[in-house]
């Protein structure tokens, strides 16, 4: 199919391109970690990302053996506390980034047919800074400790409240690891925001006008532009901790008249909308995915765009429903209670635009559309509980409890995690050139959604109930006990489906059945190119002349353009 | 305009989004706390207006501009000077923010952690004079590279970059003073 349009450009081109012929292990090394490519970065990033995911897997298993029966003292109280910290660091900053903008790296310019993004080494620059900020948030476990004797990781939870992130209340180096950490991730985070902005507004191949883009691209725009005004106050605000807990200034300590509170602002104007931007490039994902297995394009293109930038726009004005009850008043309250219902408006939208889309398909169930699927009920469930949560008083009853966890654990893994899993079986044939078993997918699957959601539909009840977040047992008197036995079965089956999707892997690259460059039947630019494509990415492109280049190539009968 | 022109054109504009956004944040918390420390001293009875400074910072942007127009123009010696004239304002104002410094921290005894006013002034102006600083390099590159005939007009582009940043730190003083010297006062 391909040699349709590849045809025009010499095969010299293709043997004039450096192709990495040193063998050796150390040869193979230097070439990956000297690299500007940004489809090796994008990998780097994602297997980054997956390794954390593990990690932070296993903080969770941890966290949910200790609490699978009361009075159990497998894990004591203090390293409780670092494992919640470490897991809610590790997976908003280690995986949900490092995945999100991996894939970014990697799909983008191939989606726009462009050869690389904007700077190719300010993008290593990103990733590097991102693996070092890691190292430096796990290197705390050795180095934490500093002059003080007074703990190791840190055990502040992942948004740091002041003044327990003051010196005063946690002495030793943990918190500082914590904050150094999240600082140079958050460099790293904006600079390849600019770098996508910059490649999405200036290196669009002839013909792909703004409203031809895919959604993904539309989705990475909108959250890079976010990102641009977000991570900058958090890595403000971390200035200021610094500074309170370096040099003696008193920005969060409650002694001298400083604020806690205005940490909580500070942090929230990053951490709420940064919910969205892992979130929004998932709702990416499932944009290409689903036309892709109904046989059909998308839905609403105009209203799925404008969602998308809408609910970039809203996000940002919705922060404070994280802080209820603090007591900021009625007129505030107010505010950001109506927000945050008004942003789940155009998030609405999206779940028509895919359900319209999906209406009258002919649907294949492969296994990224099965992750898909999951993910539109999984959502809405999460969409639902975010609404109740924004009824303040309704918040007020149910602040820190179990339900707000299971609510943004339904958000982020029965979400965004659903969306990525998707994104990876469909992505890994043109990554690799091989396709990923859909034997195993099926498993991968079912243990997934299964022990999903026996972990965190179930966990909405205890919430209810009244247990708290972040403690580490609880007595036997409370009606929690069978709930949270339940709770902790779901997390065998999970960890049982990420393994499941680790052998997958490593049995398809040796294994799998070759993908060719089209493997699905897809329209968006990236098919158009080799699996995996050369460093290059593109010896020639089809003509774009509607949203859909790839079918306009197959079917000259009948294009796409006349009805856009 | 070439392709790559545009791409650091966009780039740039990302950076400055993001720089105003890290600003923004530190003047919220110093106008925030504008009256809530619990022991003196106040701005009243330490800050004065540094005029000159602002002078030449802000007539720094037009010598700037002028600078980059001249390379866009071709005529490298007149870009070298009138850049090399922004980095004189330049180091005038940062010498006045010097003066005052010393003057507060070794005279007064009046440092970051003396109350909640201490604690928000030395970020917000530090966090400004680092940029100043910043600039400066940048600038003084692009003399020492007019000096060594390096620096041609197909650089102009890259030069009004840097007049861009410029402009920013300009900006961001007139916020700086405003909040500090004039609503904080």
């Amino acid at each position: 199919m391909s040699s349709t349009f590849v045809s025009t450009e010499p095969t010299a081109v293709r043997d004039a391109a450096p192709t990495p012929e040193r063998s050796g292990t150390l040869a193979i090394l230097h070439d990956w970690v000297v690299t500007v490519d940004h489809k090796r970065l994008g990998i780097m990033y994602v297997v980054t990302g997956l390794v954390f995911l593990v990690i932070g897997g296993v903080e969770a298993l941890l966290m949910r053996l200790q609490l699978a029966w009361p009075g159990l003292t497998l894990v004591p109280p203090d390293t409780f506390n670092r494992l919640f910290t470490l897991h809610g660091t590790t997976m908003v900053f280690l995986l949900g980034i490092p995945v999100v903008f991996g894939f970014a790296n990697y799909l983008v310019p191939l989606m726009i047919g462009a050869r690389d993004l904007a700077f190719p080494r300010l993008n290593a620059f990103g990733f590097w800074i991102l693996l070092f900020g890691g190292a430096l948030l796990y290197f705390s476990f050795i180095g934490g400790d500093g002059l003080y004797g007074a703990g190791s990781a840190p055990a502040i939870g992942w948004f740091a409240y002041a003044p327990l992130s003051e010196r005063a209340f946690t002495p030793g180096n943990a918190t500082d690891y914590w904050n150094l950490s999240v600082l140079v991730m958050g460099f790293g985070t904006v600079a390849t925001a600019i770098n996508l902005i910059a490649t999405i507004s200036t290196m669009r191949a002839p013909g792909m006008t703004l409203g031809r883009m895919p959604i993904y691209v539309w989705t990475m725009l909108t959250v890079s532009a976010m990102t641009l005004l977000i991570l900058p106050p958090l890595s403000a605000a971390q200035i200021m901790l610094l500074l309170d807990r370096f040099l003696g200034a008193h920005y969060f300590d409650t002694q001298a008249g400083g604020s806690a509170i205005i940490w909580q602002h500070f942090f929230w104007f990053f951490g709420h909308p940064e919910v969205y931007v892992l979130m929004v490039p998932g709702f990416g994902f499932v944009s290409e995915i689903i036309p892709v297995f109904s046989r059909k394009v998308i839905f609403g293109y105009a209203t799925l765009v404008a969602a998308t930038v809408s609910i970039g726009a809203v996000a940002m004005s919705t922060w404070a429903h994280h802080m209820f009850t603090v007591g900021m008043g009625g007129t505030l309250d107010s505010f950001f209670a109506a927000s945050t219902m008004l942003v789940g408006v155009p998030t609405g939208v999206k779940i028509f635009n895919w359900l319209g889309t999906m209406y009258g398909g002919k649907l294949r169930f492969r296994t990224p559309l099965l992750f898909c699927c999951a993910f539109l009920f999984q959502f809405l469930c999460a969409g639902l509980t975010g609404i109740m949560l924004a009824v303040a008083p309704f918040d007020w009853q149910l602040q820190d409890s179990y339900f707000l966890v299971a609510h943004f654990h339904f958000v982020l893994f029965g979400g965004l995690i659903f969306t990525i899993f998707a994104a990876l079986y469909y992505w890994f044939p043109k990554v690799t050139g091989r396709m990923l078993s859909e034997r195993l997918g099926r498993w991968n699957f079912w243990l997934l959604v299964v022990g999903f959601n026996l972990t965190f539909v179930t966990m909405h009840f205890p919430g209810l109930l009244g247990m708290p977040r972040r403690i580490y047992t609880y007595p036997a008197d409370r009606g929690w006990d069978i709930l949270n036995l339940v709770i902790t079965l779901g997390v065998p089956l999970q960890a049982l489906a990420v393994l499941i999707f680790l052998v997958n892997v490593v049995y398809s690259l040796r294994r799998g059945a070759p993908a060719g460059d089209n493997p699905w039947e897809a329209w968006t630019l990236e098919w158009a190119t080799t699996s995996p494509p050369p460093a290059y990415n593109f010896a020639a492109l089809p003509p774009i002349n509607s949203r859909r280049p790839l079918w306009d190539v197959q079917h000259p009968d009948d294009p796409d353009g006349p009805h856009e | 305009m070439s392709r790559t022109a545009s791409r650091g054109r966009a780039g740039v504009i990302g950076f400055i989004v993001a720089e105003t956004s890290l600003f923004a944040v530190f003047v919220v918390a110093y106008l925030f706390y504008i009256g809530k420390s619990l022991t003196g001293p106040s701005p009243k009875d330490l800050l004065e207006l540094p005029i000159l400074g602002t002078i030449c910072l802000l007539s720094s942007s037009v010598t700037v501009a002028l600078g980059s127009r001249a390379l866009a123009a071709g005529r490298v010696a007149r870009a070298g000077g009138w850049l090399f004239v922004t980095i004189v304002l330049g180091v005038v104002f940062l010498t006045g923010t010097a003066q005052e410094w010393r003057r507060l921290i070794v005279e007064q005894g009046f440092t970051i952690g003396t109350n909640l006013f201490g604690t928000t002034f030395y970020p917000l102006v530090g966090l400004h004079a680092s940029h100043v600083i910043l600039g400066l390099v940048m600038l003084s590159l692009c003399v020492i590279f007019a000096g060594s005939g390096a620096l041609k007009a197909v650089h102009a582009e890259r030069v009004e970059f840097v007049s861009w940043y410029w402009h920013f730190v300009d900006g961001v003083w007139v916020v700086v003073f405003t909040v500090v010297y004039v609503v904080g006062r």
